[in-house]
């Protein structure tokens, strides 16, 4: 069960993270405004599930080794392109709400109320890559990012779910890029993430 | 009762707008008044815009989810308000498009304090607390300006930036109460931060020459902005145990703060586009939005 | 297309004119206006209107003097001070 949260922890965290990075730079003005706010949203998810597993969120998201991180190499990725960025999003949305519903229906009652709040917030990130993907289906760069994220995508789920994920996008299942590697770009990112945090010894305070 | 009418000869208008008239952007502007606005208003945008940059780096680096969260929370607020403020300037007849385009060549220009760089977490909390903090205060001046739609939206600007200081503020009470490092992260940072804000509000201009108060775009002169500055912070960062790095800064017994001349050359010579990281940040820009240039041109196609 | 925004800050207060965004339909005008407009939780809710849907309406005539259809037509101090003082004068 650790595993499974910490999986979906790390995954909000992480892509979290990656959606940061935005802030400030989008496309357009409004659209940074909005998705910043998802980042924000990711965030909190990360931190609310770190919440469940432990009382120190920070010392979870901050201080383990690369390996004991459990995210996807989906989230992991540094996508400075919108194309990519959108088509994450988009795909990710769509592999994280079957990850949810089935937590809603867990048996332990923090576990499906958590997921049960997650999942309200989340119906507007889908509403956010909804209207994406239905502005860039037909752009090139935007369906040739979806097919190379593809993979990754089927990542992020367990094999079991997999099948339903690829009826939802409408594509055929292909091999997964699988949890349990991390790309080189996770070490690159947790290098900044955990700079400042790292560079104070105990006693400090922020 | 007529309803208010704005008057169409220069001289009225001039007169309307002293005595305290507002106008509208469907109003007869005098060509000189517009200009002069377009100008302010396009910088005050581009500072929004430019200000994100320095601080961006440091959502990346957060040490807490708290401040990750916080910081990313204030970033985006800045974007927000480039928004508010750039829409007041479309409406003026100015293309957001045309509006990028010179800031990145450099042709229009952003304030000062954005052209310099960032070192340290310490400057993360002086920028919100300090900086922020001398914006706000032109700010809420600008909640007078004779120009409504510009007014109207320095309401939200100013709520917003509220929320910006108590979190420097929190930021700076932190570190000061950590560490001896870190104490000295913060002075350090300050030491490098104070030329920067005492020219934040320009150099003193007398009134009578001043056209922003002329057209009653501004209502307050640099001077007295300058000086509210001193008078609401500098006990709040002594009382931390931190030093102010101007050993001639002191306030007379008739309530006016003394201080060292700040170098107005400086001032101008960055303001014009030769700050520290002027180039690399109008680069970085100017990546991103040609970068993404296909994306304005397939979303915002109505 | 560039769209109105307007918010209502508690249920039971007037919409208010709060600014506006720039978008391509009413469905990115809404994901967009959400979050500039309600991030913080500041809006019970919002109305989107294209700039183009709204009339301007900014001028009335006001030739005659009409002040009766106002409260400031109507001056009751002196005729009320004497009003009273008549009416104490006739309870002596």
């Amino acid at each position: 069960m650790n595993e499974r949260l910490l999986g979906l922890a790390d995954d909000e965290l992480v892509i979290g993270w990656r959606d940061s990075e935005w802030t400030g730079i989008a496309p357009v003005l409004e659209e940074d405004v909005a998705f910043s706010s998802i980042a924000q949203n990711e965030i909190g998810h990360a931190r609310a599930v770190y919440r469940l597993l432990t009382d120190d969120p920070d010392a979870l998201a901050f201080d383990r080794p690369l390996e004991e991180y459990r995210c996807a190499p989906l989230a992991e990725l540094r996508l400075l392109d919108w194309a990519h960025t959108i088509a994450r999003r988009w795909l990710y949305e769509e592999a994280d709400r079957i990850r949810i519903e089935a937590l809603m229906r867990d048996a332990d009652p923090a576990v499906a109320g958590l997921a049960a709040k997650i999942d309200r917030e989340e119906a507007y990130h889908r509403m956010h890559a909804e209207l994406w993907h239905a502005r860039l289906r037909d752009e090139p760069r935007f369906r040739e990012a979806v097919r190379e994220l593809w993979p990754y995508a089927l990542g992020v789920l367990p094999p079991e779910q997999r099948a339903e994920l690829a009826a939802r996008v409408e594509l055929g299942e292909v091999p997964a890029v699988e949890r349990g590697t991390h790309t080189d770009e996770l070490a690159e990112l947790w290098e900044e993430m955990t700079s400042v945090r790292r560079s104070a010894p105990a006693g400090a305070r922020w | 009762m007529a309803a208010v009418e704005v008057p169409r000869d220069e001289q009225a208008f001039l007169d309307y707008v002293q005595a305290g008239g507002q106008v509208e952007a469907t109003d007869r502007l005098p060509d000189e008044y517009r200009a002069k606005l377009v100008k302010f208003i396009e910088m005050h945008a581009n500072s929004e815009l430019m200000g994100v940059l320095p601080e961006r780096e440091w959502i990346l680096r957060a040490p807490t989810l708290q401040r990750k969260l916080a910081l990313t929370a204030k970033v985006q607020d800045e974007v927000g308000h480039a928004q508010l403020i750039y829409r007041v300037v479309e409406d003026l007849g100015k293309p957001r498009e045309q509006c990028l385009a010179d800031l990145v060549s450099g042709r229009s220009k952003f304030h000062n304090v954005f052209h310099y760089p960032t070192r340290s977490w310490g400057d993360v909390g002086v920028i919100a607390w300090l900086v922020d903090a001398a914006a706000i205060i032109s700010q809420k001046a600008l909640l007078k300006c004779s120009y409504a739609p510009y007014a109207r939206i320095m309401k939200k600007i100013c709520w917003e930036e509220s929320f910006h200081i108590l979190h420097g503020r929190d930021v700076i009470l932190a570190m000061v109460t950590g560490t001896p490092a870190q104490f000295e992260l913060v002075q350090e940072a300050l030491d490098r931060w104070w030329a920067p804000l005492m020219q934040f509000h320009g150099n003193p201009i007398p009134q009578e020459e001043d056209p922003m108060w002329h057209w009653r775009i501004k209502s307050q002169s640099n001077e007295a902005a300058r000086q509210q500055f001193l008078e609401g912070y500098v006990p709040q960062i002594r009382e931390l145990g931190l030093t102010v790095p101007d050993p001639k800064l002191r306030r007379r017994d008739d309530g006016v703060w003394e201080y060292t001349e700040p170098d107005w050359d400086e001032l101008r010579h960055v303001v014009t586009g030769h700050g520290p990281m002027t180039d690399e940040r109008l680069a970085f820009r100017s990546r991103f939005i040609e970068q993404e240039r296909w994306v304005r041109d397939v979303v915002l196609a109505a | 297309m560039i769209w109105e925004v307007f918010r209502c800050e508690r249920k039971g207060r007037p919409f208010e004119h709060a600014g506006s965004v720039v978008a391509p339909d009413a469905d990115f005008a809404e994901a967009w206006a959400r979050e500039q407009y309600g991030r913080r939780g500041e809006s019970a809710a919002l109305w989107l209107v294209p700039r183009d849907a709204i009339r301007d309406v900014e001028s009335w005539a006001d030739e005659f003097d009409l002040k009766y259809r106002r409260v400031d037509g109507y001056s009751i101090k002196a005729r009320l001070k004497e009003a009273r003082e008549r009416a104490s004068a006739r309870t002596r």
